[in-house]
């Protein structure tokens, strides 16, 4: 007979693993990417093969020789921050700005924290905010869809719905006037808008979105916290005054809010542990998400509000604590 | 259908010995049979080397408030009383009788007649359940007359049966249902008889849809006494949570289940305890089911106490050539063994023999803070904080959280996606917290 195991219980393991779990988020972001690949052509295919080179490349090596640990990359993580963080950039980014954000948001947000699992922000967001302070020309410099898909000359550039609206209230432009310009919801639905290459399309991310939520990689609480709250928050500015606040369909369609509330704030290892907590992060998302639309420097929020409420996660899991079994106020 | 609410989870059922006949073991050369076969102090030997014993003998004398008698389960000459090996892995007082025929006791009842009549005061039935030497079967073997006994100010008020068999594999409680289903409700009503209660309620999990049909049948039989189909949720076995199933009543932290007003108890104790009082017969053998996946027939067993595992298993086909580990009890909560030469005990529920690629932890990854171990939690808990306060070694933090609360379920390991011993730091963290306790107290 062959030697027998003697270990503890329990015997037998369930078939949920860290590969699934990150491959199937890639496979949820595979029909934004897609979209976007329709959209923006061919800088959108570079740039997504560009970031997931660099973050695999450099997760290896600073695996291998800053942690000395076993160099395989084949969990799937870096993979989703370098498509994550190509989808938070537009199609036209320089190629070494590419690079430069990967190795940011692998090196500084996810090994210098001791690689997978330890990290207290989602790397892709601080990579994206990295290239939005240093590089702040060529981030928001929007190419505009189906452009010049398919020729590698610079692209015609035009604006956000969100750049296009705080700029036009900044300049005393009415609400009502604006309108007039700004896309409609069936095109800001299907993703033909500027923006990042892949947080254009609503109905794509919807879709990704559905799929994790099918397969139990994520719940409903972050999401579902973060829209609403959006929406109702957008909805009562809307309801005060609306020749000076635009309605929440606008909201929640504009910019990366889809892409963050589905992929982004509901990164695992970034977010809290507890349903009470992810509902109380995705309303803090969806709170901050608006007052910076509304009131701050930045036309979108989204990548900031969720960076914010990562540093409170620490917090929020403290305070928030599941219901125990047989709780008793003594006990 | 009705089930706990918080956490649990869906393990494979791989109830593959199902529906198989209980069929008797031979009985062995040898027996050894440890004095320690339940929760609390070990049972004193009262009997000698050369001593010639019979069938359903006592040999151990249950010792202070929390123990329970050992009978011999053969008759023959004691060979010694020295330490054997048992199934925990630690060698253990035991009592080790050469075999010589079958010479039962004639104060016991051999007959298959059933035995509906019990004229016995409810005293009486505790203390013949505690002189008849009767533990949990379930697995957990508390001495079953110390939970009989309802401390002073209590109450109960339901008694509660456990026919939930939880564990993935196991097939014991589901087949001695199907096959002495009228005993067990004897059984009960001696309970409730003994308890002075007159509600009864059989929790049998909706996976064993005919023990469910046939107990509802016989119960109809029987004042007080319902049957409940519950929802296949693992733990839900698990007495707090069976409780939370059936009453949606709530077990306070660190107390017993006579707090909220029950008292719970396996179909096996039932069965076990109708033998007692109606067939004055001692608890010395019990159903035992021995399946796996490469096992080549799968079965359920009645086995002599001190009959080794190899016998067992080789009554179902021999021990298979792929096997990497031998499990006493279930594959969740059981014990993984070095070998097959320990004895069965009382509490020996299941033998699970696993095959050697399915025998091997994981690999461990970092925690990914998925908050899986958090959600299924059955108690509440917060599994990755608990396991990492204690790698830290921060004891009184643990203890803070709660660590005491955790009754070893596995769900938490279970779920893990990075396959971290969640449950191996938190037996440490338990056992640790409850040193500093003790020497609080003294």
């Amino acid at each position: 007979m062959n030697l027998i195991t003697v270990s503890g219980s329990p015997h037998i393991h369930g078939d949920q693993t860290v590969k699934k779990i990150m491959w199937g988020v890639v496979f949820a972001m595979l029909p934004a990417m897609l979209v976007s690949i329709w959209y923006f052509g061919i800088g959108a295919i570079t740039t997504t093969a560009i970031a997931v080179a660099s973050c695999l490349a450099a997760e290896y090596l600073m695996k291998r020789f800053l942690l000395n640990e076993d160099p395989d990359v084949s969990d799937g993580s870096a993979v989703i921050t370098g498509m994550l963080l190509s989808f938070n950039v537009p199609s036209s980014l320089p190629w070494w700005q590419t690079v430069l954000g990967s190795i940011f948001a692998i090196g500084v947000a996810k090994i210098a924290f001791g690689g997978l699992g330890k990290n207290l922000f989602n790397p892709a967001l601080v990579g994206r905010i990295f290239l939005l302070v240093s590089f702040p020309v060529n981030m928001t410099s929007w190419p505009v869809p189906l452009s010049n898909r398919w020729v590698l000359v610079d692209a015609l550039t035009g604006p956000t719905p969100l750049g296009q609206l705080k700029e036009g209230l900044a300049n005393g432009e009415t609400l009502s006037a604006l309108k007039m310009h700004l896309p409609s919801y069936q095109d800001m639905f299907m993703g033909q808008i500027g923006g990042s290459l892949g947080e254009v399309s609503a109905v794509a991310i919807l879709l990704g979105g559905l799929y994790m939520l099918y397969r139990g990689i994520i719940t409903w609480h972050i999401p579902t916290a973060y829209l609403l709250s959006v929406a109702a928050f957008t909805g009562i500015l809307y309801w005060i005054d609306p020749t000076r606040f635009i309605d929440p369909m606008f909201h929640l369609l504009a910019g990366g809010l889809m892409l963050g509330a589905f992929f982004m704030a509901t990164d695992m290892v970034t977010s809290p542990m507890t349903y009470k907590g992810m509902l109380v992060f995705g309303v803090g998302c969806g709170v901050l998400t608006v007052c910076i639309r509304n009131w701050g420097a930045y036309p979108e929020g989204v990548s900031f509000a969720i960076i914010i409420m990562n540093a409170f996660v620490p917090l929020i899991n403290k305070g928030f604590k599941p219901k125990r079994f047989g709780e008793v106020a003594n006990g | 259908l009705k089930t706990f609410k918080i956490g649990g989870i869906h393990p494979g059922d791989n109830k593959i010995s199902a529906q198989q006949p209980i069929e008797v073991v031979p009985i062995p050369q040898t027996v050894y049979i440890p004095v320690s076969q339940h929760l609390g102090t070990p049972a004193k030997p009262i009997v000698e080397k050369g001593a010639i014993v019979r069938t359903g003998q006592l040999i151990a004398k249950g010792d202070g408030f929390i123990s329970a008698n050992v009978h011999s389960s053969v008759s023959g000459k004691v060979q010694k009383v020295d330490e054997v090996v048992d199934y925990s892995g630690y060698r253990r007082l035991s009592i080790v009788i050469d075999t010589d025929g079958d010479d039962w006791l004639e104060t016991i009842d051999r007959s298959q007649e059933l035995k509906k009549e019990c004229t016995l005061e409810p005293k009486e039935i505790v203390d013949k359940i505690n002189e008849m030497g009767i533990v949990g079967m379930g697995g957990a073997t508390f001495p079953s007359h110390v939970k009989l006994n309802i401390p002073q100010g209590k109450k109960a008020e339901y008694l509660l049966i456990n026919g939930v068999e939880c564990e993935p594999y196991l097939t014991s409680d589901h087949q001695l249902m199907l096959e002495k289903g009228r005993e067990i409700m004897v059984g009960i009503t001696i309970l409730m008889k003994g308890l002075n209660v007159t509600k009864a309620m059989i929790g049998i999990e909706n996976n064993k849809k005919d023990a469910i049909q046939l107990m509802t049948s016989l119960a109809a039989e029987f004042q007080g006494i319902s049957v409940h189909a519950l929802k296949v949720k693992y733990p839900q076995g698990a007495e707090k949570q069976l409780i939370k199933s059936l009453l949606n009543r709530e077990v306070p932290s660190g107390k017993l289940p006579i707090e909220v007003g029950c008292v719970v108890h396996n179909v096996g104790t039932a069965f076990a305890v109708y033998e007692a009082i109606q067939k004055n017969k001692p608890l010395f053998e019990r159903i035992v089911t021995v399946t796996g996946k490469s096992i080549k027939k799968p079965s359920n067993l009645l086995a002599r106490v001190g009959t080794s595992i190899n016998d067992l298993i080789a009554m179902t086909g021999g021990l298979p050539e792929d096997t990497g580990k031998i499990v006493s009890g279930g594959p969740m909560m059981g014990r993984a063994l070095s070998n097959g030469d320990a004895p069965i005990t009382k509490g020996t529920s299941g033998i699970l023999v696993m095959p050697e690629k399915e025998s091997k932890r994981k690999t461990t990854m970092n925690c990914i803070r998925c908050g899986s171990c958090v959600t299924i939690c059955p108690m509440g808990l917060e599994p990755y904080l608990l396991a990492k306060l204690s790698e830290n070694q921060s004891w009184e933090e643990a203890e803070s959280e709660h660590i005491l609360d955790c009754m070893e379920c596995g769900s938490c390991q279970y779920t893990c996606p990075s396959g971290r011993p969640l449950l191996d730091h938190l037996r440490v963290g338990k056992s640790n917290v409850s040193q500093i306790i003790r020497t609080r107290k003294n």
